[in-house]
């Protein structure tokens, strides 16, 4: 019986091995334009963050000497009709949106719409005809007006709570340091965030369930949650982070169009929605204001624009890199 | 593809009926007492009493969800609170026929702009002109209708005097130009990236080689084979694009002084006339849902060869 000699393992030197997301990271950044726009978010969200230490006024001090003046040594870029400091009142507005657009997406997008999506993709049968039902009716309804019409209703609910815990607590500035208006803005973008998001992972997960080596896990007996999260989940991660930079300008947009509508943000917390709508279309004298000062206009709306366009770019770039067949 | 039809038939008005629930659900939520709100503040407890009997608001919520789909069947949205026993539907109908001019007007623009410049773009792939228009488009896509509102006023208005700056006066009068690019530009970019797509991938089909061996001159080719084709996923976006025009609308109907949809609904979210707007968010869930229908069974009268399932 010829006895099977195993050959002494060779080292063969394999070429070292970049990793996937090494060589995602190097394609990603030849692209010039989306390179270029992932800087300037990064910046932008960094004025956010950093509003506190970069203002140069206090973004509800009034001058009223000071109004609707120009931009200035002392004014960067102008005062407003209340003579504060648009400056800063920008950086702060940013302070808002990087706020709410990472606690709806964490907890909308990703924490709802991909734990949602993974069951219902997994388990198939009734519970996913619950939760596609659901989502189908959510889905009826025109996004903004859905949006409005739950930030309209639930706002009152959520204040009031919100000052019987003040009331019982003792503890204070629960209504007026806006934390309030974060909760409302998230809760009335759920419904946008999370649906689009569960119907992706969802359908990723349909396909991949079929696949042999979660079968083969299957079949070594592996948990269920164990399958989700190990197995299918890292397969699932790049239409997710595509899907992420595409949503993000849009959830940003919408909290601005809640604040333009005075449905978000309440004063004197300052939002870049406000801003744009004390000078477009309060008080119905719009024409003249936009006519004497459009300067005032100016930075908040470079800043919406700028961060729109950027996550565009960037959710472009990423799915180019990132799902090459898809094209 | 009967059946398929059949059962998206009987599956809207179920559809419909949740969406309502929903939004009745919301409506109860909804701070302030409706009997109080109508009489106003100096009314007697027994009066209010008596007016929340009147109304029925006593009732479970079963009740009065199962009255208020009755009513909407009928087209009886219930009473406004803001303007006083007039019925819902009667300070909608005008606004929303505003709105949907106004919309429709935009969506003329963006496909006016929109189809012909992707087309372009897709034909002339592969020289500066397509990555200059598709780069143009990104940036008008994302640029908020307050910032295009505003400097259209800006220029075409305050500078130019070529048009009125704000107001309505109607589909045919020139105070919709201003409103309608608005609302359209956006609109147009999203076309014009469907459209470069879908022609890139009809040009790239056997047929088009085909036709063009058999010396069919490029004008037949463009327009009968290519254009035809490549305008098929667009009705699918057509009916997207609409529902979210209706919603950037809004914004552009507050900013022109337009007296439309948009504006009543944000009035009545301030007023807290939540009859007003329930029927609103129902009508456009209504509206979104039968567009999607008739838009899939559109497609199929276009394409023969899709087989609904």
């Amino acid at each position: 019986m010829a006895s099977i000699t195993q050959p002494e393992p060779a080292e063969i030197e394999l070429p070292r091995s970049r990793g996937h997301w090494r060589n995602v990271w190097a394609k990603f950044r030849k692209r010039r334009l989306a390179f270029a726009s992932l800087i300037i978010i990064t910046f932008i969200y960094l004025l956010g963050i950093f509003a506190p230490v970069i203002q140069t006024h206090d973004y509800q001090a009034t001058d009223l000497m000071r109004t609707q003046q120009g931009p200035s040594a002392e004014n960067w870029f102008g005062t407003d009709r209340a003579g504060r400091d648009i400056y800063t009142r920008v950086v702060w507005g940013i302070q808002t949106t990087v706020i709410i657009t990472i606690t709806t997406f964490v907890t909308g997008s990703l924490f709802l719409g991909v734990t949602v999506g993974l069951v219902a993709g997994y388990f198939r049968g009734w519970i996913d005809a619950i939760i596609m039902r659901v989502g189908e009716v959510v889905s009826a309804f025109p996004d903004i007006l859905l949006i409005i019409l739950l930030a309209a209703t639930l706002r009152p609910r959520i204040v009031e709570f919100a000052r019987n815990v003040e009331d019982s607590t003792g503890i204070s500035g629960l209504v007026s340091s806006g934390i309030v208006d974060y909760v409302v803005i998230g809760i009335a973008l759920l419904p946008l965030s999370w649906f689009g998001m569960m119907r992706l992972v969802r359908g990723q997960v349909l396909a991949l369930r079929e696949a042999e080596y979660v079968e083969a896990a299957r079949a070594m007996g592996t948990t269920t949650p164990r399958i989700l999260f190990r197995h299918i989940l890292p397969n699932v991660v790049s239409p997710i982070i595509v899907s992420v930079s595409f949503g993000i300008g849009a959830i940003a947009l919408s909290e601005v169009v809640l604040s333009f509508f005075g449905l978000g943000v309440q004063p004197p917390r300052p939002s870049l929605g406000v801003m744009i709508g004390e000078v477009t279309a309060r008080g119905g004298a719009s024409v003249s204001v936009l006519r004497d000062h459009p300067e005032q206009l100016l930075a908040p709306i470079i800043v919406v624009w700028l961060l729109i366009f950027c996550w565009n770019i960037v959710g472009d770039a990423l799915n180019d890199v990132l799902n090459p067949r898809a094209r | 593809m009967l059946a398929y039809i059949l059962r998206r038939l009987l599956w809207t008005p179920v559809l419909l009926a949740l969406a309502a629930f929903f939004v009745f659900l919301m409506g109860t939520i909804a701070p302030g007492d409706p009997a109080e709100l109508r009489l106003g503040n100096r009314a007697t407890p027994e009066r209010i009493e008596r007016e929340r009997e009147r109304l029925g608001l006593d009732d479970p919520i079963p009740v009065r969800y199962v009255r208020y789909v009755a009513g909407v069947l009928r087209g009886d949205f219930g009473e406004s609170y803001q303007y006083l026993g007039k019925p819902v539907l009667s300070i909608i109908g005008p606004r929303l026929w505003v709105s949907v001019q106004l919309n429709i007007a935009a969506l003329l623009v963006a496909v006016a702009i929109g189809l012909p410049l992707g087309f372009y773009a897709a034909k002339r792939q592969g020289t500066g002109r397509d990555p200059a228009i598709v780069i143009t488009i990104l940036i008008l896509y994302a640029m908020p209708v307050f910032f295009t509102a505003p400097f259209l006023i800006l220029f075409f208005a305050v500078k130019l005097s070529w048009v009125p700056a704000a107001g309505w006066g109607g589909f045919f009068s020139p105070q919709i130009i201003l409103p309608a690019l608005t609302i359209g530009i956006p609109g147009a970019a999203i076309f014009v990236r469907h459209m470069r797509a879908s022609t890139l991938e009809v040009i790239g089909q056997e047929y088009i080689r085909t036709a063009h061996a058999k010396g069919m001159s490029n004008f037949v080719v463009n327009y009968r084979h290519v254009a035809r084709n490549a305008l098929l996923p667009i009705l699918t976006i057509m009916g997207f694009t609409l529902a979210g025009m209706f919603g950037g609308s809004l914004i552009v109907e507050l900013i022109y002084g337009i007296p439309g949809a948009g504006r009543l609904s944000l009035d009545a979210i301030f007023q807290r006339d939540f009859p007003v707007l329930t029927a609103f968010v129902l009508l456009g869930a209504g509206m979104l849902v039968l567009a999607n229908l008739a838009i899939d069974v559109a497609y199929t009268i276009v394409d023969p060869r899709i087989r609904l399932q």
